[in-house]
């Protein structure tokens, strides 16, 4: 077995993932190599789901019973777990969404309807980048359809990085909001938050940052980051579907606008007009989801009982190398980064013209899943000139026995469409 | 999934390349990306030709060379038969066990019956079929375009 320095005991960590243990197509024992787009929830998490269940289920800050007490403080400690994950200065900047593309909608829609000098209008810039998930791209379509703005973006340079040598062209004066994403989903590639978030202070655009993949993968401190807005979705930090967090700067979540109105988000309600709740609960109308923000907040405390340090190290050696083994296969291109230098886990690639549906199926038959396809991000790969890719991407549970899975099932798919 | 017939025709695919056409299409798999330019020309009502360009994962590839295969010098009446039968099979989610009859109608088409089972590659399957259809009903001049609609919900 591969030894590499930085690794975790992931022999002891896999027992807490009940999944890991599937045997799927006769006997093969999965190789779960899929967990950009999802990961797998530990036994710390599903218990504490089924705890929520079993005893607590109530709505949250509505009755005044002992059930409904004890929702509202296993809801709203969640925030505070989530906060202190975070590193943020205050638990109400810890807004509860159902995922990071709500999340993103949330802030567009805050800013198509906000007043000076906030609002986006037909005077005004938005600046995405090229890389984006579609999460990051749509949304900012539709503000810029609605309100006239200027949509602008950074290209990318050959080895997947951002192209920036033209980014006082890009950030303008006009220029209201910079959304980008911290490490991207099909790339892999690492971004350099500083230089961006410098260039959109000088000009005061506001800065929002998708840490989808960083937040599951790294230490991830939204004060360092000096963003104004970062959101993350919990089902990729062992977490369960259905939760996404947005954080935001206090002063802007008190000025901005709310977005969805209902329950929950109000301060009093006449036929005539209504008042609203302080942030956080001025964006979280209607029965919030609550056994997943309690999920979310026993996956931070999993991940943190753990160390993001560690697991980012981990994940880094196995990255490392797994790009270098994947470089030994004939015919594989690498699309983003060809190092582990800033790099996530994430290795999209292509397998001479095999088409990556037929990868996938294939590795799928040897038990190993990878996501095939564009990845909700088709600009890069028409960038990049490929119909779509074949990614692996890893967390803290893998292992570089399942890095020689891949690249031995790679082998054999060469051999079989060869 | 992948019998030795569909692998055939993927590697040494029968009529790829277009040529002269009375209609041609453009069918898109927007899920995987898959294409197919494909051009049908007619001799009355006999098919002269079925020509295509396209890429795509092997299922889709194969597909439309066996189509090429099967549906090149038939009777209108008969290539729509065996367009039937094989989309029958193709929604068939692996219930339908090919028997002689069908194999005699769809020949080296039988092979894709246990793509049905996989949800997400049927659409491969069918692509190029979908856009003969479409095709034949253009060089006919809107013949049997009503079931169009109808076709896309597959």
């Amino acid at each position: 077995m591969t030894q590499l320095p930085g690794l975790l005991d992931t022999e002891a960590i896999r027992k807490d993932f009940p999944v890991l243990d599937r045997v799927v197509h006769d006997g093969k024992k999965i190789v779960y190599l899929d967990n950009a787009a999802t990961s797998q929830k530990p036994n710390q998490v599903l218990d504490v789901l089924n705890d929520y269940y079993v005893r607590h289920n109530a709505n949250v800050h509505r009755g005044v019973h002992v059930l409904a007490e004890e929702a509202t403080a296993l809801y709203e400690g969640a925030r505070d777990k989530v906060a202190a994950f975070v590193n943020a200065p205050s638990r109400d900047e810890v807004v509860f969404t159902k995922n990071a593309s709500e999340s993103l909608n949330l802030v567009a829609n805050m800013l198509g309807w906000a007043d000076d000098p906030y609002r986006v209008d037909d005077r005004t810039e938005i600046v995405i980048t090229e890389m984006e998930h579609h999460s990051n791209i749509v949304p900012w379509q539709l503000l810029a359809q609605r309100t006239g703005a200027k949509l602008k973006w950074f290209g990318l340079t050959d080895d997947g990085r951002l192209d920036l040598s033209n980014i006082e062209e890009i950030i303008t004066e006009r220029t209201k909001v910079v959304s980008f994403v911290l490490v991207s989903n099909i790339l892999g590639t690492v971004n350099p938050v500083e230089t961006i978030v410098r260039r959109a202070q000088e000009v005061g655009a506001l800065v929002v940052v998708d840490a989808s993949q960083a937040a599951p993968h790294m230490p991830l401190d939204v004060q360092a980051l000096q963003a104004d807005f970062v959101v993350f979705t919990g089902h990729k930090m062992c977490g369960p579907t259905g939760i996404g967090v947005l954080w935001g700067r206090q002063e802007l979540l008190e000025d901005l606008p709310p977005f969805l109105g209902g329950g929950e988000m109000i301060e009093t309600v006449s036929m005539h007009s209504s008042t609203y709740a302080p942030a956080p609960h001025k964006f979280e109308a209607g029965t919030p989801p609550i056994a997943q923000a309690v999920g979310l907040g026993a996956a931070v405390d999993y991940l943190t009982s753990i160390g993001m340090e560690r697991i980012a190290a981990h994940e880094h050696a196995i990255t490392e190398y797994a790009v270098s083994r994947l470089r030994e296969v004939p015919d594989l291109r690498i699309i983003g980064p060809a190092t582990a230098e800033d790099r996530g886990a994430a290795i999209s690639f292509t397998l001479g013209d095999i088409h990556p549906h037929d990868v996938g199926q294939v590795l799928d038959e040897l038990g190993i899943a990878v996501r095939v396809g564009h990845h909700c991000a088709r600009p890069v790969c028409l960038r990049y000139g490929i119909p779509a890719t074949t990614r692996a991407s890893f967390y803290l549970y893998s292992t570089p026995a399942e890095v020689d899975a891949l690249v031995e099932g790679l082998e054999h798919v060469r051999n079989f469409f060869g | 999934m992948y019998q030795d017939v569909i692998l055939d025709h993927y590697k040494h695919p029968h009529g790829r390349g277009l040529r002269d056409g009375d209609a041609e299409v453009h069918h898109v798999n927007p899920t995987c990306g898959d294409e197919v330019t494909l051009r049908v020309k007619l001799d009355g009502s006999t098919i002269a030709d079925v020509s295509y360009e396209g890429q795509g994962c092997s299922i889709s590839q194969a597909s439309a060379s066996v189509l090429n295969e099967l549906l090149v010098g038939k009777g209108l009446d008969e290539a729509r038969r065996i367009q039937e039968t094989f989309l029958e099979l193709m929604q068939s989610k692996g219930r339908i066990e090919p028997d002689d009859a069908m194999e005699e109608i769809l020949e080296d088409a039988v092979a894709f019956a246990g793509v049905s089972k996989y949800p997400a590659r049927v659409k491969c399957a069918l692509l190029s079929w979908m856009a003969w259809k479409d095709a034949t009903a253009q060089a006919l001049g809107g013949g049997f375009a009503e079931e169009r609609s109808e076709e896309k919900t597959v």
